[in-house]
């Protein structure tokens, strides 16, 4: 296939544009993160999971970030400490819309803040007193807490508390509660990606090493799986759920969207997991395959045509029984995508798209926009790592426009160059580009919609991107006394 | 009232510099200066023979107890003690926890704030022995001591800290003003001691302001948590630390930018001075046979 996307510039003299900008030096480290891709190559031939410049504005976040904000933050019925000054818990505050079922305050805790808001004196005293001080007023408080884990702030690191004899004592103390330290100090590493991973290894460590295994009764099947990577934003794990259970697999945990302590436990009794967000969960996929012997395997539920190729991916490991059902199940919904797919793809049919997302969705939501007749035209990773950009060139086209950790400078400037008719990234992203007017939408927390996972969440999707890029505001953004070339 | 001096004592950890310290300062206060010691060493005994005291309340140990350090009063840390010479300690964590640094960042601003200054002719800082990290380096950097008076011996490891303080004063020096007021000799009865520190000053691009003579008088005032000063007044130790007052009230101004040296400078210096042998390389890492 020798399908070119149209960028409408060329990229490559783009990219050397944009670069002039900065200072010989950091143009030519900037240079190696941006590219052209080309049909064929093995990779996009970008550098990732470098430290980002002094001086540029960044979009990544920090360890701290990666672990309590997406691994460990989720996990509903734990209280999440964040140790340390209050500014980190108190601006990670209510979680990433990581939906969940429970009573908050009383068996659950997602959109609750705990922090040991760290005063000078703990600063120079150390913290560890107070530590375990909060750990007894969350027993005396919240009594049905099933384990607390202490995300670890800068200062931890720095002033060399003791977290883990802490945690060790108050463990022994509450008959071998789960209580897992965390050192996810916000200045290690370069992203939030290595937060990622020391939440998995301590999950690895603190979880399944400290844990008897049979400590809760579970009695297996030969078709339960374990879903790893999805955190349930706007509902995706529960639209995801549907599909795998009507397939006839039964979900015995969710990692770690509505997530609970105890479905981590017992996941290594899964016959299989399912990782959806590769990047922040492969790390415990693979152990749990090294050490259970657990296949993995990584799926996309974005948009009807991976997700139909991910039932079947899914279905492949297990028997005949489960593989009609899959087919059962993708006939079912196909009325539903039809009919979303003729009310929508006209409508946006031939429209541009530039992402900029985290580890997983800057490759995993191309298929759905394609679904609608659209075209990404330009993506790029806030901390993806090599593996990453291998798995790109899958989803990417011939020409598209690779930017990895993009500054805020080179993001306006690619999107001021190609026009997109829509941009998908975060937050901070978000006003820049509509005050250009340019639609956006918010693809880290779905622009507080979702969910956009399984077939329930492509129908949204469709309607979401529908809204933002048709709504008649952009038609008023333009100026009356210039006529339009 | 002239302008405010403030000084600070520097040195290897043992090397005597509060002793040094607190009988210098007890003699210009016999000279009708008004003192103020900022003690910065967690240990807290920087003011032990001033205040006949084992120790003094800390600032943040008070702070702790209080709650924060804004919950203190000024006359809650500080204490009064011979010839009217004020006294603080910063204090600190107990060893292996925390972080000492940002406690004497902490307490320093406090004084400050607080006004502990007022009225005093000398602030004097006395400061753990390893500038470890930057909050030990708090007294040297602007607005803070401008004169570093480093105590140091005959010996080489003292000399070489002395070498290591200098650095650090350099450091400082662009940016805040800092200047190296001296090195003050605390007797070791090494081999040509006095020699051996006029030369190292000089390299430094100091002088040796002061060579203070080892006498067990010192000692013996100690056991009594008394300076020689107050102990002895009359005694040949006591007309020591005065005469390193009048010298130190004297120098105002003159503090210069310290050249530190390297490794091999100072070897070499031990060289020539007969301490050291020529390096023989087949010595090196043996044991005794």
């Amino acid at each position: 296939m020798s399908y070119t996307v149209d960028l409408g510039v060329k990229g490559a003299e783009l990219i050397e544009e944009v670069l002039k900008a900065y200072p010989e030096k950091s143009a030519k480290r900037r240079a190696k993160h941006l590219n052209v891709h080309e049909e064929g190559k093995s990779d996009c031939d970008v550098k990732s999971n470098i430290k980002s410049l002094p001086g540029v504005m960044t979009i990544r976040g920090c360890a701290y970030a990666g672990s309590k904000g997406v691994v460990w933050g989720p996990i509903k019925d734990m209280i999440h400490i964040s140790h340390g000054p209050v500014g980190c818990g108190q601006y990670s505050w209510a979680s990433r819309r990581n939906y969940y079922i429970g009573t908050t305050g009383i068996d659950s805790f997602g959109t609750m803040q705990f922090t040991s808001d760290f005063q000078e004196k703990d600063i120079v005293f150390g913290g560890d007193k107070k530590l375990e001080k909060i750990m007894d007023e969350i027993q005396e408080l919240f009594p049905l807490n099933k384990g607390i884990s202490v995300q670890s702030e800068c200062p931890i690191g720095l002033i060399g508390d003791d977290i883990e004899a802490v945690s060790k004592k108050k463990s022994k103390e509450y008959d071998g509660k789960t209580i897992v330290p965390v050192r996810c100090e916000g200045f290690r590493g370069v992203s939030q990606s290595l937060g990622h991973h020391i939440a998995n290894d301590a999950i690895r460590d603190f979880v399944f090493d400290k844990t008897d295994p049979n400590k809760n009764e579970f009695t297996g099947t030969p078709y339960d799986v374990a879903i790893i990577g999805d955190y349930n934003i706007g509902g995706d794990a529960w639209s995801s759920r549907i599909l795998l259970e009507e397939m006839g697999l039964r979900v015995i945990a969710q990692w770690s969207g509505d997530g609970s302590i105890a479905e981590l436990e017992n996941s290594p009794k899964a016959k299989l997991n399912i990782l959806h967000c590769y990047r922040s969960m492969n790390y415990i996929s693979r152990h749990m395959e090294e050490k259970y012997g657990i296949p993995w395997v990584e799926y996309n539920f974005f948009g009807p045509s991976k997700i139909e190729e991910s039932l079947r991916k899914i279905a492949s490991f297990f028997d005949d029984s489960i593989k009609e059902k899959t087919e059962a199940v993708i006939a079912k919904y196909r009325a539903l995508t039809d009919a979303v797919i003729a009310k929508y793809k006209p409508r946006l049919q031939g429209k541009r798209v530039m992402l900029f997302v985290g580890g997983l969705r800057p490759r995993h939501v191309i298929g759905a926009y394609e679904d609608l007749g659209m075209e990404v035209v330009g993506t790029g990773y806030e901390f993806g790592h090599n593996d990453d950009y291998q798995r790109t060139t899958h989803y990417v086209k011939d020409g598209t426009l690779i930017y990895d950790d993009v500054t805020g400078y080179e993001f306006e400037k690619f999107v001021e160059a190609v026009q997109p008719d829509l941009v998908g990234s975060g937050i901070k992203e978000k006003y820049v580009f509509q005050k250009m007017g340019v639609p956006f939408r918010q693809m880290h927390s779905w622009d507080y919609s979702g969910p956009y996972h399984g077939y329930d969440g492509f129908a949204i999707f469709a309607r979401d991107m529908d809204m933002a890029i048709n709504s008649p505001v952009w038609a008023l953004t333009k100026t009356p006394w210039k006529k339009v070339a | 009232m002239a302008a405010l001096r403030q000084i600070a004592f520097y040195g290897k950890g043992g090397i005597g510099k509060s002793t040094t310290s607190q009988n210098t300062l007890a003699a210009l206060a016999e000279m009708g200066q008004k003192i103020l010691i900022v003690g910065c060493d967690p240990k807290a005994d920087s003011t032990r023979l001033i205040l006949h005291a084992k120790a003094q309340d800390t600032v943040l140990s008070l702070a702790a107890e209080a709650g924060s350090v804004e919950d203190l009063e000024l006359e809650d840390v500080m204490k009064v003690g011979y010839r009217d010479i004020r006294c603080v300690e910063s204090g600190g964590p107990e060893p292996g926890v925390g972080c000492a640094g940002r406690g004497v960042i902490t307490s320093i601003n406090f004084l400050e704030e607080n006004g502990a200054y007022d009225g005093a002719d000398y602030v004097s800082y006395d400061v753990l022995g390893d500038v470890v990290c930057g909050g030990f380096a708090m007294p040297i950097r602007e607005n803070k001591a401008q004169e570093i008076y480093i105590v140091m011996s005959g010996e080489m490891m003292a000399m070489y800290a002395a070498n290591n303080i200098s650095k650090g004063v350099l450091k400082y020096a662009n940016s805040g003003g800092v200047r190296l007021g001296g090195l003050v000799c605390n007797e070791r009865q090494t081999d040509k001691e006095l020699e051996l520190a006029e030369a190292l000053a000089g390299m430094l691009g100091t002088k040796l302001i002061h060579f203070v003579p080892r006498d067990n008088i010192v000692q013996h005032a100690e056991l009594r948590r008394m300076t020689v000063l107050e102990y002895a007044p009359e005694s040949k130790q006591a007309e020591e630390y005065r005469q390193l007052a009048q010298k130190i009230h004297a120098n105002a101004g003159n503090g210069t930018i310290p050249t530190p040296i390297t490794m091999d400078q100072l070897e070499d210096l031990l060289m020539d001075f007969g301490i050291m042998k020529k390096e023989d390389e087949s010595l090196i890492g043996k044991a005794v046979a």
